[in-house]
């Protein structure tokens, strides 16, 4: 740090700056209105505009409704206006401005702003404006808001220091300011920044070292573009998107159920690491699935308008979540990509910028088309698109072309089913024309059912039982046979209707168990059982044929499947002996509903009795209409009866058998493949609803007037087409990626800088309005937005600008004067220094230790977290299981992202919870951290993982190991002090482990990994504790 | 910036200095450079809190607040109404009803449902309650029963939301968030904010969201620490197997020693803060196990409450609640999991109020016996109430009217405050909104709610939002 302040201005100047300013703090860093010469010209946008919007705006603002005496300070030509004949501002005269008058007042009825607003303004901020009014009160536009051109790179006296445009623009600042940049920083600590800005990932220490002794000036940015290259950076990148986006696993509401958008976030990844530009990015989230032949991909994307949390909770109305769902909407696509806080909209005009109610709901507009629900009842979410994996898809198409031949197969007559089809024809016409195809309808006198069962006799002679649904029930059907023709056979016919289960069977599910049939005849005072001799049916389900009607055992039965077949059934009791009838004998036929299955009681039956010697049930189970087809001869039969029959043949015959099995077995196969292709919550446009303006955002409140999507009116939308059909969400995304929107390039520039210098230029990340910061250096955010678009909005370039620059590329130690000059680090004398985001803290360790999983993307996954932590949740009740193999040492962003109860760590090390639009992280620093690092079992595991390498791999004395675990872990050789501290701890454990060795072996205990289990117990315990240590530094933790 | 400014004034040299002071002293003392994100901690002390001094008397130190979750029907709890039973099985008027949010009943016929228990008056202020608390009926002076509750989600979720947050959009932080925030905690061993949950045997275990201990848009810090009743009370409190407490110091002063070799050589502020978070932390594993181990209270404090170790109920958790209000925790949020009575609201009234009557009085009485109730705020309800009318055999969600009650802590006790309409639906009498309980607990804590803000995107926000009163009528 030597000459470091050569360029030291006045210091004497600087102290007495901060004599008067010190009751506001805030402005020795904020501005720089005041140099040390004296005065320089305001800025109305970064000095005037901030003041006004914070004191006046509220009364005086956006807001119609809230606005008092019609005046307008947020407005030029309100506020330069004449009231009553007294201006408001007069240009160049302070004394002339009611404006200044008021603000000086002392008269508590006159002074603004007034006192109950809790309002005040400084000293300094009135003397701020009464000298932009003496200055002829310049107006401009709020910074953001300001048509986007690009600025010119500034000259700079110091030529040698600055490598690309950022640094004339960060140096010229300095210049004036009167202050030198910082040194660059140490090359390890370079190349480990770089890394893990990049990548997430920390360098090894072979690459670190290499670059540190590289005497090659390019070594530096070909590490950047090898960086740019590895796919760990969309993973990085992704991460902060994800936060914008609110992209999470769960729906977030009351059970807060799981929902499958991760293929959207490998999109993300995707489309950072092959650098698809950010227009393009912008369009395929919002309006994917509008561009013409859209892909799978694009379709992913569209993804987006489906990340916001939904509701399964009972007794939600769908209207209420309908209109909670929009203003989410605006909210994030606000605050992605215009850096809007349009929240404050829904309600009531924006106070602070020109966003109107009306804006709100018409940005709300847009999203209208997208089908949804407010309610989703039975956690059903939709509408959901399948995205097989390249094998699935391969296999679903193989199966799908099976199942069409097979299908054809089927359905097409060869010769050989021809030539059997007119066999089987010529058999059942013989078998017509013996009459054994002919049944006589028995109508029943009387019908009994001993559990209470209700029945009505159908006008087709069927019967058809209703009211109670006992268990179990026995029929008695009686009836007086005509005494003309003796009985050789009765047929009962199961017949399906729509009061039962489903259309079926039975009021059982659909299926039935005929237990037993017993047929006796009454003569006289007798009652004399009839043998049947054989029992069929054209159909039975396994184990269920037909013959246990007649087995004499209740137990068992005949069941066809009803549940599943919902089709008429026949069942054909064949009398072992012809029945002669004489006068006045009376036939009861009692069928058994008696087997342990509940319910299965036949619903619709009809009884039919023949006379003809072996009847048979016509093989197929003939209905009328085919058995009058059959029966005709074939040059009777019109077309369609001829196509009728074959089609009747061919569904049954044995000869296509196997291709049938076939053809069931494929089809089952597509329908296991169909539940395992996963399915995603897609955008799907249809009718837009009807958005109104909800007065006070009152879901229940219909009086608002009906809007049409619009762009928020103060902005330019010029170029839209707004008279011929309502504008769709392309149009939105369009606008937002074109040259009539500053915002979205500025937002997103801003963004990139947060993260690769640790705040924004504009530090409120959230808000580049009126009442977010103005940025510190406007030229640079505008050089750098317009020079994004130049280059077609390629990220990667202003990535590589931005880690290439020299200001980068500083240390990120403040000297103590630098420290006391510039505290916030807002004029980037320096590197900022700050806390890894969650992810990579656990990212790093499990790198060290050589656990991590190299894959990207696929589902999110499961690791250690403490149990009983899901027992708030319910609907359905949850037990969080970790995952187990390779699966379980992912980098953190593919942890579950469970958004009411975030995994601890993440949470813990402040990852947002993702239930809104979050452009900013904090960085606390908190005990919960300090337990996590100490003490959760992926920690402890990494650290015990890596003692064993040490233990296995390692070589040379204790000290040596110690040294290089350090230089692992930190890319730095520790100092000998460090070392001496790190050794005494290894003595003092290993002593301790020598006397409680299994103490070592329980660490083998924590996680699925037991690296370390052949180690001496003593030795690993002492080295877990090394290397535990290392883990928990601030350093390692820490981005320098 | 805000936090920043606030931390400035509460300084109380600051007000003492004049135009000498230089930045280097307080550069020393504040390390300005920290944002206010990051100042959560100043070296090793815990953090102070932005208000200072007091904009009002502070009454109340702590919060102890039983939220019966689920929402507890007001009509066999605090609200007795005689007229609801004549109009037992008969339409509830329309004139009622019409426009109103409604939950499941939506599209269904309304028929007024009678109370199902019988009231009773209890102690020398003849307060009204349900025979189903007489212990609480016990303590019935010590109560102000507010009648007048009403809230603005009527499902679940976003209604814990709005009542914890203000807000029922995700993001705001909790009141228990605010308080810590504006005061900061009396304790350096335990966090300043402990949720503790049970669950009930009646009705529905609703879910509940860690969103409602959640510290929003403020510092991570604030947030509330959920403590178990199984496992580890925290999570990862304990030392990983095989590391035992000495082994775990020795670990943390060698992380220590080493963080601050590395602090000489970057003089990094965060190094400081980092130290002693780790000295915090190490205190937590001794004093977070002590803290839930009930053994060493004497056994007629244990079947005061009906409370044994380790079971998880929500005696026992009313028990640890006095446990942590001794131990300066500044707000203690209890949330038992039980109240949903869709159907059988009669039954499950019975099973529910069992598990709550006891524990609750004897958590006042215990307070009380300790001369902590003076500076204790008691709060006790529900994220909303149920319907008068019937939903079968019990009662759907109902947020324009039901009840709480608050104890201790500057509440004048044996009072009742607002009414609902004869048949238990509407606040008409002295309305109390959900922000005007969270202006009025502000309040006692000695804020002004109007006073307590946050700048985030771009607005200050509190936790009132833009409304809230304090309702003086209610204060001791």
């Amino acid at each position: 740090m030597k000459n470091t302040h050569a360029l030291h201005y006045n210091r004497s100047a600087f102290q007495r700056l901060s004599a008067v300013c010190l009751n506001t703090l805030v402005c020795l860093f904020s501005y720089a209105w005041i140099n040390a010469d004296g005065i320089e010209s305001i800025s109305f946008a970064r000095q005037i505009r901030p003041i006004l919007s914070d004191a006046c705006f509220q009364c005086h603002g956006p807001d119609a409704n809230k606005r008092k005496a019609g005046l307008r300070l947020d407005q030029e030509t309100s506020a330069k206006k004449q009231i009553d004949g007294v201006w408001i501002i007069k240009e160049g005269a302070p004394h002339d401005s009611d404006f200044i008058d008021r603000i000086f007042t002392s008269d508590p009825d006159e002074i603004m702003p007034p006192p109950k607003s809790g309002k005040t303004l400084k000293d300094e901020e009135k003397a701020l404006l009464k000298t932009w009014i003496e200055q002829g009160a310049p107006w401009e536009m709020h910074w953001s808001f300001e048509p986007l051109h690009r600025p010119i790179v500034p000259t700079v006296k110091d030529s040698e220091w600055p490598v690309n445009p950022i640094d004339f623009f960060i140096l010229s600042k300095l210049e004036k300011e009167g202050i030198r940049p910082s040194l660059p920083a140490n090359l390890n600590t370079l190349a480990r920044r770089l890394h893990l800005d990049l990548t997430g990932l920390p360098p090894t220490v072979e690459v670190t070292r290499r670059f540190v002794d590289s005497e090659d000036p390019l070594d530096y940015e070909r590490m950047v573009d090898s960086l740019l290259a590895d796919k760990a950076y969309g993973e990085k990148l992704s991460t902060h998107w994800l936060d914008l986006v609110r992209y999470a696993d769960t729906v977030g509401y009351h059970g807060d159920q799981p929902y499958t958008v991760w293929p959207y976030r490998d999109y993300v990844i995707d489309a950072f690491n092959s650098n698809m530009p950010f227009d393009r990015f912008t369009r395929e989230q919002i309006a994917g699935d509008l561009l013409p032949n859209a892909t799978r991909t694009q379709k992913v994307a569209s993804g987006f308008n489906r990340l916001h949390m939904i509701t399964a909770e009972g007794g939600a109305q769908d209207k209420e979540y309908l209109a909670k769902y929009a203003a989410d909407r605006v909210r994030t696509t606000a605050g992605v990509w215009l850096g809007a806080t349009m929240g404050c909209a829904e309600c009531h005009d924006h106070k602070y910028d020109p966003y109107t109610m009306k804006d709100f709901y018409s940005l709300a507009a847009f999203f209208g088309d997208l089908k949804e629900k407010g309610f989703y009842g039975g956690s059903v979410w939709e509408p959901e698109m399948p995205l097989p994996s390249n094998s699935q898809e391969q296999e679903q198409d193989q199966l799908l072309t099976r199942v069409d031949t097979l299908q054809k197969q089927l359905a097409t007559p060869t010769k050989e089913l021809t030539q059997a089809q007119s066999a089987w024809e010529t058999l059942v016409q013989d078998l017509a024309s013996q009459g054994r195809l002919t049944w006589i309808p028995i109508q029943p006198e009387q019908i009994a059912s001993e559990n209470g069962t209700e029945w009505i006799q159908q006008a087709d002679l069927s019967i058809l039982t209703r009211g109670p649904n006992p268990e179990q029930e026995t029929f008695t059907l009686q009836w007086e046979p005509g005494q003309e023709e003796a009985i050789t056979g009765l047929r009962l016919e199961a017949l399906t209707h729509p009061s039962m289960d489903k259309m079926s069977l039975s009021r059982g599910g659909g299926n039935f168990v005929l237990s037993e049939t017993i047929l006796t005849v009454v003569r006289g005072d007798n009652e004399i059982p009839i043998k049947m001799e054989h029992a069929e049916a054209d159909f039975a389900q396994n184990n269920f044929d037909a013959r246990r009607v007649i087995d004499g055992n209740e137990e068992t039965g005949w069941a066809v499947d009803g549940a599943n077949k919902k089709e008429n059934r026949q069942l054909l009791l064949t009398l072992q002996d012809a029945f002669h009838p004489e006068t006045s004998d009376t036939l009861k036929l009692r069928l058994k509903f008696t087997s342990k299955h509940k319910h299965h009681v036949m619903g619709r039956f009809r009884l039919t009795s023949t006379s003809v010697p072996d009847p048979v049930l016509s093989e197929t189970g003939l209905s009328d209409e085919i058995y009058g087809i059959v029966t005709k001869p074939s040059t009777d039969r019109t077309e369609d009866e001829t196509a009728q029959l074959t089609k009747h043949f061919m569904e049954r015959t044995p000869l296509l058998d196997e291709a049938r099995t076939q053809l069931a077995s494929a089809k089952s196969r597509l329908d296991t493949l169909k539940n395992e292709i996963p399915t995603m919550l897609v955008s799907m446009s249809v009718k837009p609803r009807v958005m109104r303006i909800l007065p006070r955002g009152n879901w229940m409140d219909d009086s608002g007037d009906i809007v049409q999507p619009a762009i928020p009116d103060f902005l330019d939308s010029e170029g839209l087409n707004k008279e011929e059909s309502p504008l769709s969400r392309m149009d939105l995304a369009n606008w937002l990626v074109s040259d009539k929107n500053p915002l979205t390039a500025r937002h997103f520039v801003n963004h990139l800088w947060k993260i690769y210098f640790g705040y924004g230029l504009a530090r409120v990340m959230e808000d580049t309005g009126s009442q977010g910061t103005p940025p510190t250096h406007p030229e640079l955010i505008d050089w750098l937005a317009s020079e994004f678009i130049r280059s077609g909005w390629d990220v990667k370039h202003i990535v590589r600008l931005m880690v290439t620059s020299q200001t980068y590329r500083q240390t990120s130690t403040p000297s103590d004067w630098l420290m006391e000059r510039d505290p916030y680090n807002r004029l980037y004398a320096r590197q900022s220094r700050f806390r890894l985001d969650a992810e990579i803290i656990r990212d790093q360790a499990l790198d060290v230790c050589g656990l991590l999983m190299d894959q990207v993307g696929g589902p999110s996954v499961k690791p250690y977290q403490p149990a009983g932590y899901y027992s708030q949740l319910n609907f359905p009740k949850r037990t969080y299981q970790h995952d187990t193999g390779s699966s379980q040492y992912r980098r953190g962003l593919y942890t579950h992202w469970q958004r009411t109860f975030l995994h601890p760590m993440l949470k813990a090390f402040d990852a947002p919870t993702r239930e809104e639009c979050t452009a900013q992280r904090p960085r606390s620093n908190t005990p919960l951290q300090s337990l996590n690092l100490l003490n959760d079992p992926s920690f402890v595991e990494a650290a015990r993982t890596y003692a064993a390498e040490i233990l296995t791999s390692g070589r040379g004395s204790d000290r040596e190991r110690i040294r290089s675990a350090f230089e692992k872990v930190t890319l730095r050789p520790p100092s000998h002090k460090e070392l001496q501290i790190l050794e005494d701890l290894l003595n003092d454990m290993r002593d301790g482990y020598r006397t409680n060795p299994e103490r070592g072996r329980e660490l083998v205990k924590v996680g699925l990994n037991s690296a370390g289990a052949q180690c001496p117990p003593d030795e690993l315990g002492a080295w877990t504790s090394v290397t535990r240590a290392l883990f928990n530094l601030h350093e390692t933790i820490t981005r320098y | 910036m805000n936090a920043f400014n606030a931390a400035l004034q509460r300084r109380s040299f600051l007000n003492r200095s004049t135009v000498g002071i230089g930045s280097l002293a307080l550069s020393q003392y504040l390390k300005p450079w920290q944002t206010a994100a990051q100042t959560t901690e100043i070296g090793a002390r815990p953090w102070p809190g932005v208000i200072d001094p007091m904009h009002l008397q502070q009454k109340a130190k702590r919060v102890i607040y039983l939220c019966m979750a689920g929402g507890p029907s007001h009509l066999e709890t605090l609200d007795y109404k005689p007229k609801l039973a004549e109009m037992d099985g008969k339409p509830m008027p329309e004139s009622i009803t019409k426009g109103q949010p409604i939950a499941q009943l939506q599209g269904q016929k309304l028929n007024c449902l009678a109370p199902q228990h019988p009231f009773e008056t209890y102690g020398q202020s003849k307060q009204q309650i349900c025979s189903l608390f007489p212990k609480i009926g016990g303590v019935a002076d010590d109560l102000c029963i507010i009648r007048s509750f009403h809230t603005e989600q009527i499902n679940h979720d976003p209604a814990h939301t709005f009542i914890n947050t203000g807000s029922s959009v995700s993001g705001r932080p909790s009141m228990g968030s605010w308080l810590l925030y504006g005061l900061g905690s009396e304790t350096e061993n335990l966090p300043g904010f402990v949720v503790l949950t049970s669950v009930g045997k009646g009705g529905q275990a609703q879910p509940i969201s860690s969103r409602q201990w959640h510290s929003g848009f403020l510092p991570s810090n604030f947030q509330g620490v959920q403590f178990n009743a199984n496992g580890d009370p925290v999570h990862y409190v304990s030392s990983p197997p095989g590391v035992h407490n000495n082994e775990q110091r020795r670990l943390v002063d060698a992380i220590n020693a080493l963080n601050r070799e590395k602090d000489i050589l970057v003089s990094d502020p965060e190094i400081a803060t980092r130290i002693s978070q780790y000295e915090m932390a190490f205190r937590m594993q001794t004093s977070v196990p002590e803290l839930m181990e009930l053994k060493d209270e004497p056994k007629h404090i244990l079947d005061m409450y009906g409370a044994e170790a380790g079971d998880g109920s929500f005696a026992s958790n009313c028990l640890l609640a006095r446990r942590l209000a001794e131990r300066g925790v500044r707000f203690i949020h209890l949330y038992h999991r039980g109240w949903d009575h869709h159907g059988n609201v009669k039954g499950n009234m019975v099973t529910t109020a069992n598990e709550v009557d006891q524990p609750t009085a004897a958590l006042i009485t215990d307070l009380k016996q300790r001369g902590m109730l003076d500076d204790t705020l008691v709060i006790w309800g529900g994220e909303f109430g149920r319907t008068p009318m019937a939903q079968g055999s019990g009662r759907d969600h109902h947020i324009r009217g039901f009840s709480l009650f608050m104890a201790g802590g500057g509440i004048q006790g044996g009072m009742s405050y607002g009414n609902t309409d004869d048949l238990g639906y509407k606040a008409v009498d002295r309305p109390f909104h959900v922000h005007d309980l969270h202006a009025t607990m502000l309040h006692l804590f000695g804020i002004d709610h109007l006073r307590l803000t946050y700048r985030f995107q771009g607005r200050d926000y509190r936790l009132t939002d833009i409304a809230g009163n304090v309702v003086q009528d209610i204060l001791a």
